[in-house]
């Protein structure tokens, strides 16, 4: 019997999770030039208008943000992406987003940093990403993929999330996964949850005026609209934790890394197995909501594997109830720790 | 009988929060009526800025928006190329216009976006307590002024809208004021106008109105109109700009 052949694509990250926006229904694009993204803006320049949609090249990065807050509260899918210098540029936007509640995607494929830093991959901008990184007590969620075809897959899953919750939702890459090329089969059926928009800005025909807006002047009222924010962040943390798990079973010592660095700690994991140690891998796909769940059943010890300096270790740390042992290794500003650094690392660990 | 004078449909029936002698009521009122006589009510998104007008969309009966300081015409931008159909105006300060704002400003009008902008001009930051905007007067005594304007140090007041007249992308540019009564009635003339060509796709269209802040000036509601028609109007000349 002849199997039926899977058409694949040679793409970069970058422009999978381009493709996988405008297949997920993302009709608005607004981005302002930045190395390691610019295939991404680059591909949306060419095809979103052709598609049916809406294509803008932005003065900066703070009109970006604005325009897809503009077309948000129309109601249309809508998205923006750039670098860590952009994206800390987006961050008041990203706070009246969410004060908003609207639905919008945000891609942030990571460079070094700080400052203009530079243009390498890095995953420094954990604690912006995790931690709200704008003003006031807000969350975005935040999806971390580790492959091509993962930045493409999870797009429809990060407008539906957007809709879903009313919620800004960001992709965190870096820079290798976004300039990386791999084979994507883009025949991956697309289910674009359909929400009920009724607040959006269309006009008040034969209904009452609608009002987009993040101010609550009168005492108490914002308190009141805070405690709904907190009752959603409850949900997405009850109901939409992500993550994978490598060989975690039977380990005595669990690898912690997400995004491109987890494929380097996945390779590490399989050469450490070959040579007999009980060693696993906990890849968080969703930073935002941390995957807590991942940590119920806590191993003796973690090793947590980052392209920054002690940021994912923190979240690591706040979901193990008990003391366990959690190793460290990092670097950040363009280089990041190799298979060899990591298993060395995780031997001491493992026989200490 | 003709009916002279009634409320209009796109004007909520409420008390305004702004001080007296403002300016900002008037606007909203000259806003909704042009609403009414285009009939356009059920299709006009209104942006509303940070500043003295920021809660414009509890007066204002049909959709609005909320914009972040200064980023009136980035939201407006999206929100008209998303929806055409839609008649899309921003309502902005001097410093959300002119000063936070002004990259924003200039390349919604160098796209030459199909939009309607009513730009208050009251030479002073309201909301913040009365600190020197860009439009501010030489020797014009402000919070972070208490000297006076000094060009030297803070510069000159920033004609934008001569500036922006530079633009091709830029159809129409009025100046007007609202020191009198005959100053109103070119007012509104000059914003239908500016609703109307978007309405016929004529494109960007910009209205800049002298408006007085009484508080922050620190004079009574009537010396400043009459500060609008004798010191004003000679930095800001009204009339068509383009
Ligand atoms: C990013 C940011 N910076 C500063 C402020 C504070 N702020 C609010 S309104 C305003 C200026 C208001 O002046 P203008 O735009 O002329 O409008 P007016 O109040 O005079 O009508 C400032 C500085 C803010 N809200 N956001």
């Amino acid at each position: 019997m002849r199997q039926k052949s899977i058409k694949k694509i040679l793409i970069s990250g970058n422009e999978a999770i381009a493709e996988g926006a405008i297949r997920a229904g993302c009709t608005f694009y607004a981005g302002y030039p930045i190395t390691p993204q610019n295939e991404l803006i680059g591909y949306m320049a060419e095809h979103m208008q052709d598609r049916g949609g809406v294509f803008i090249q932005a003065e900066s990065e703070v009109a970006a943000i604005n325009m897809v807050y503009g077309a948000a509260a129309t109601g249309v899918r809508a998205m923006t992406s750039s670098s860590s210098p952009g994206v800390s540029l987006k961050q008041e936007g990203i706070s009246y987003i969410a004060g908003a509640e609207l639905p919008v995607v945000i891609v942030n494929i990571m460079r070094g940093g700080p400052g203009l830093g530079n243009i390498w991959p890095g995953q420094s901008d954990y604690f912006q990403a995790t931690r709200g990184g704008g003003h006031g007590d807000y969350r975005c969620i935040v999806l971390a993929p580790a492959n091509v075809q993962e930045c493409y897959d999870m797009m429809i899953l990060a407008f539906n999330l957007a809709d879903q919750y009313r919620n800004p939702v960001l992709i965190l890459g870096d820079a290798m996964l976004g300039q990386m090329m791999e084979p994507l089969n883009t025949s991956t059926k697309f289910v674009i949850k359909n929400v009920d928009k009724s607040w959006a800005l269309t006009g008040c025909k034969d209904r009452k005026p609608n009002i987009v807006k993040s101010f609550y002047m009168v005492k108490g009222d914002l308190e009141k609209f805070n405690l709904k924010l907190q009752k959603k962040y409850e949900a997405l943390q009850a109901k939409e934790e992500r993550w994978e798990e490598f060989l975690v079973k039977d380990a005595k010592l669990v690898l912690v890394a997400y995004g491109s660095m987890a494929r380097i700690a996945k390779a590490a994991v399989k050469t450490l197995r070959l040579k007999g140690k009980k060693v696993g891998l906990i890849r968080p796909i969703t930073l935002w909501p941390f995957p807590k769940q991942a940590f119920k059943k806590p191993k003796d010890k973690y090793l947590v594997v980052e392209m920054s300096y002690g940021q994912l270790i923190e979240d690591v740390k706040l979901s193990l109830s008990v003391n366990a042992q959690v190793g460290f290794i990092g670097r950040a500003g363009g280089g990041f720790p190799s298979e060899e650094e990591i298993i060395v690392k995780a031997n001491k660990l493992y026989n200490g | 009988m003709d009916k002279i004078y009634t409320h209009p449909r796109a004007l909520r029936k409420t008390v305004t929060h702004y001080c007296p002698g403002c300016g900002h009521g008037i606007l909203h009122r000259i806003i909704a009526e042009v609403v009414d006589e285009l009939a356009i009510r059920e299709k006009v998104i209104g942006i509303a800025p940070v500043g003295c007008a920021v809660i414009a969309y509890d007066y204002w009966d049909f959709d609005c928006s909320e914009a972040a300081h200064g980023r009136a015409l980035a939201v407006a931008t999206a929100i008209k190329r998303v929806r055409k159909e839609n008649i899309v105006f921003t309502y902005q300060g001097d410093g959300d216009l002119a000063a936070i704002g002004t990259n924003e400003t200039i390349h919604a009008a160098n796209r030459g976006e199909n939009l309607t902008v009513i730009f208050i001009n009251n030479a002073i930051y309201g909301m913040t307590g009365g600190q020197m905007a860009p439009t501010t007067l030489l020797n014009q005594k402000t919070a972070t002024t208490p000297k006076g304007r000094n060009a030297q140090l803070q510069g000159y007041p920033l004609k934008i809208s001569e500036m922006l007249a530079l633009l091709p992308g830029v159809k129409y540019i009025e100046r007007t004021s609202l020191h009198s009564p005959q100053e109103i009635i070119k007012t509104k003339k000059a914003i239908k106008q500016a609703f109307l060509n978007q309405v016929e796709n004529i494109g960007f269209s910009l209205v800049e109105v002298l408006s007085p802040c009484p508080t922050y000036w620190g004079i009574s509601p009537s010396q400043s109109l009459n500060w609008i028609r004798d010191t004003m109007v000679k930095e800001f000349p009204l009339g068509r700009i383009k």
